[in-house]
């Protein structure tokens, strides 16, 4: 019994966690000014409210197979999440699309 | 409403702001980042979804879904950079 409700609140703090990243890169998303910015809001989401998320999940589901599918899914996002960032931003990257830059933090042009 | 709730409404007002930018997006990266992410959520949605009516034998479809997803994007970056699904450009050296 006292172990169900340590498991409880592990899933109410994990899934509320993992809501607030949510939001916050929703927010992001919106809100941020370049699109290299914007992979960053979407980082967040995917990785971070992702993983708190099914978390709380497995806390709530307790030792069972639906467990197993919730690190499998995990896992995926894991692998696959990143991956599609990282090949989104050097796409972008590659078909010159110029990042906004700040005061003394221009690219030296002078290889091309 | 127990967490379940409050995570499904937090996922469906995020979803909302992200379609947001799919439309609204200036660049076409802007478009498939926009996308992409509105398939992590729309798997996680459907993990939490599953808890939250007490039948979490969806996970199966949140499983593929989120396989798809990461295919889905990969294909539509290769046509945004090749123009071509098949094979590659032969300018792909000076590229790569």
């Amino acid at each position: 019994m006292n172990g169900a409700l340590v498991a409880e609140v592990l899933s109410w703090i994990f899934i509320f966690a993992g809501s607030v990243f949510v939001l916050i890169g929703g927010i992001g998303l919106i809100r941020l000014p370049d699109f290299y910015t914007r992979i960053h809001a979407a980082g967040i989401t995917d990785t971070m409210g992702a993983w708190l998320i099914l978390i709380g999940l497995m806390f709530s589901a307790g030792w069972t197979l639906i467990t197993v599918k919730l690190f499998m899914l995990l896992f995926f996002l894991a692998a696959t999440s990143p991956l599609a960032s990282h090949a989104l931003a050097k796409a972008a990257f590659l078909r010159g699309l110029e990042p906004m830059l700040g005061r003394g933090l221009e690219i030296e042009n002078d290889h091309d | 409403m127990d967490q379940f709730g409050a995570a499904t409404a937090a996922l469906l007002v995020c979803m909302a702001m992200t379609l947001i930018r799919s439309i609204a997006g200036p660049t076409v990266f802007d478009r498939v980042l926009a996308v992409n992410s509105f398939g992590t959520k729309t798997v996680l949605l459907i993990a939490v979804y599953g808890f939250l009516t007490g039948r979490p034998d969806f996970l199966d479809l949140a499983l593929v879904y989120a396989l798809m997803n990461f295919i889905g994007t990969i294909a539509v970056m290769k046509f945004t950079r090749f123009g071509d699904l098949a094979g590659m450009e032969e300018d792909e050296e000076e590229i790569l």
